[in-house]
């Protein structure tokens, strides 16, 4: 593991035209990433993370504006790359396994077809070294029968089944970063565990550095090495995973610790948390602290400007107008102001 | 596949057997076959002599099968009006109808095609709205105004196609084009929408996400299938085609198989127009056959039904 950062992102902000304004879908993120590592972005629906997975990947529509002071992978910029230069980067480079392994597959393609073209559509290998590199992928994605399934169509297979194949299909070309957006969400509980467990496998073996987007803090407490947690377009903390887990600094970053069991810290027979309220309007203008709304210490100065704090020694920041974060007994959410 | 095919080869047969029955048995509900072949100032003697001089007196299940199995041998029986077996009669005319019914339904899918592919790439765009000109014009002017504004334009004015008749290639290219532009809206606005539709799918942001270009993400990935509900409807459009050009037809004087069926029709020539009937289903089976072959190749999952 080198020092040097394979993905460096800065103030990344993506703004989408709507009939009604423009939404600011996200608003100045920033992360890196250095070969080997895990980022976990965590957040709820309509935060932001797949949009900044796909603009990471050049995906975005053509409608959608996405600016960064930086965005660059291993030294290309991936803004100001050309269509050509992102099409050589993606699926060779940089892989992306998506949320919904049941519609993710063409279906008037056979698995074998659709994996081996990952592979020669980048033009350095013949199709029996592609079969061949499939059929390997495929056994060690934990797939019987390999040779079979090659000739098999996605509708003959469960979806289980279908997101190892997806897993495969990005390792095909030994790409450096992975981004896994919500792997295991549309699985059922006992396959979950099996793919994340795969995934993580397979990243140390291959060395790839990865960015995991999940809702789920449990996913990322056994697998990230850091954590962004965003809310509502904004980084509102970020860290090691380890600094996060213990000293929880964002009250929304709380809230979300407080909704799931951790072992070890939530004792038997007490209630698991919610956090009251919801996602606030990104149409328009947008400023101060976008989770005041929702937030037990919300006061008027939260409409305005909000600082980033880091705290001291790690790197782990926050996004808060109180310097230390905020006791957590405080955390009572029924003293939300309305007038807030 | 070949399960498949032969499944749907049989079940081709089955409805080709009924619609023989029924259009068999539908022209004698349209009136006594033996009086209008006597004329109006015929004696009920002379009417009795042609009712069993034709066969019109027997059973009407044994006038069927003797019906069917010479039509299997390919022997509809002589045309009332223009004394001439039916069968050659047919050929001759078939000729000129399947010839005009490929190039109408070809004119059809390469315009409407490209267009609503390029459509569907840009919504919204001068393309799209052209597409969408282009479509509404086809889908509201009425064949025979359209067959005569072209005439006076090509033939009277600039003199550059020939009006009528089927001497040569250019006698074809105004009734194709005429043919044609009636299917292509409906072909048009089926691509552009299955287009749209599978281009937001989700296996084509993967297509995306393994670095395939845009060409190859339209026609590999999105065309084959978005084209499947093209491939039914162009086989039900080319069927019509064969069977129903007959204004088209008139307008150009093109003496095919719809202005035949027209002709026996009026004249009330029953074996003509049983032999039209029947030929002109079979045309309909046999694409529906083909369409959904096609179809079962290009989407493995409709290889099952």
């Amino acid at each position: 593991m080198t020092d040097k950062p394979i993905l460096t992102v800065e103030n990344l902000t993506i703004d989408i035209p709507t009939g009604t304004g423009t939404l600011h879908a996200v608003r100045g993120i920033g992360f890196d990433l250095k070969p080997g590592e895990t980022l976990g972005i965590v957040g709820e629906s309509g935060s932001g993370k797949s949009l900044t997975s796909l603009a990471l990947m050049g995906l975005l529509g053509r409608s959608i504006k996405t600016r960064a002071t930086t965005m660059e992978f291993d030294g290309v910029d991936l803004l100001s790359a050309s269509a050509r230069a992102m099409r050589k980067l993606r699926g060779a480079r940089m892989a992306m396994i998506f949320q919904e392994p049941m519609t993710s597959l063409n279906p008037a393609y056979t698995i074998g077809d659709q994996l081996m073209e990952a592979m020669t559509l980048h033009g350095n290998a013949s199709k029996a070294d592609a079969r061949k590199r499939a059929i390997d992928l495929l056994q060690k994605v934990g797939i019987t029968s390999a040779e079979s399934r090659m000739t098999q169509y996605p509708h003959q297979l469960s979806g289980g089944l279908r997101q190892r194949v997806m897993i495969a299909m990005a390792l095909m070309c030994g790409p450096d970063l992975i981004i896994a957006d919500e792997p295991t969400t549309a699985l059922d509980v006992t396959i979950q565990a099996q793919i994340l467990r795969l995934l993580v496998d397979l990243q140390k073996e291959f060395g790839m550095a990865m960015i995991l987007i999940t809702h789920d803090l449990g996913v990322v407490a056994r697998v990230a090495d850091k954590v962004a947690v965003m809310y509502a377009g904004e980084l509102v903390e970020t860290g090691p995973t380890q600094a996060i887990f213990d000293a929880p600094s964002h009250p929304y970053t709380r809230g979300l610790l407080r909704c799931i069991p951790l072992p070890g810290k939530t004792e038997r027979g007490t209630e698991l948390g919610t956090i009251p309220g919801i996602v606030p309007s990104l149409v328009g203008d947008v400023s101060g602290c976008a989770f005041r709304t929702r937030c037990a210490h919300a006061t008027p100065a939260c409409r305005d400007a909000i600082p980033v704090h880091t705290a001291p020694g790690v790197r782990h920041s926050f996004r808060c107008i109180s310097p230390t974060g905020f006791a957590e007994a405080d955390d009572t959410p029924q003293s939300v102001e309305a007038s807030v | 596949m070949l399960k498949f095919i032969l499944k749907r080869l049989g079940l081709a047969l089955l409805v080709a057997l009924t619609v023989s029955f029924i259009s068999f048995t539908l022209l004698f509900l349209s009136g006594d076959p033996a009086a209008s072949l006597a004329g109006e100032s015929a004696t009920d003697q002379d009417v009795a002599a042609i009712r069993e001089l034709y066969g019109f007196d027997r059973p009407m299940l044994v006038q069927y099968s003797s019906w069917l199995m010479d039509a299997l041998r390919g022997d509809f029986g002589e045309s009332y009006y223009f004394k001439l077996p039916v069968a050659s009669l047919l050929a001759e005319r078939l000729q000129v109808t399947m010839l005009l019914g490929l190039c109408g339904i070809s004119f059809a899918l390469l315009t409407a095609v490209p267009l609503g592919v390029l459509a569907a790439i840009r919504p919204n765009s001068i393309i799209d709205r052209f597409a969408l000109f282009l479509s509404v014009a086809g889908q509201a002017l009425p064949s025979f105004w359209f067959g005569l504004i072209l005439i006076v334009a090509f033939s009277i004015k600039l003199q550059w196609l020939p009006a009528s008749g089927t001497a040569t290639w250019k006698h074809f290219i105004m009734p194709t084009v005429v043919l044609g532009y009636y299917a292509m809206p409906a072909i048009m606005r089926l691509t552009r929408g299955g287009m749209l539709e599978v281009l937001s799918s989700d296996y084509i942001r993967t297509a995306r996400a393994k670095g395939a270009s845009e060409g190859r993400v339209m026609f590999k990935h999105a065309l084959r299938n978005a084209i499947i509900p093209v491939v039914s409807l162009a086989a039900v459009q080319m069927g019509f085609m064969l069977g129903g050009s007959i204004v088209v037809e008139s307008i150009f004087a093109l003496h095919g198989a719809g202005y035949l069926a027209w002709e026996s029709i009026s004249r009330n020539d029953l074996p003509t127009v049983q032999a039209l009937i029947l030929v002109f289903s079979m045309f309909y089976i046999v694409f529906t056959f083909l369409a959904d072959v096609l179809n079962a190749w290009l989407d493995p999952r409709m290889r099952t039904g």
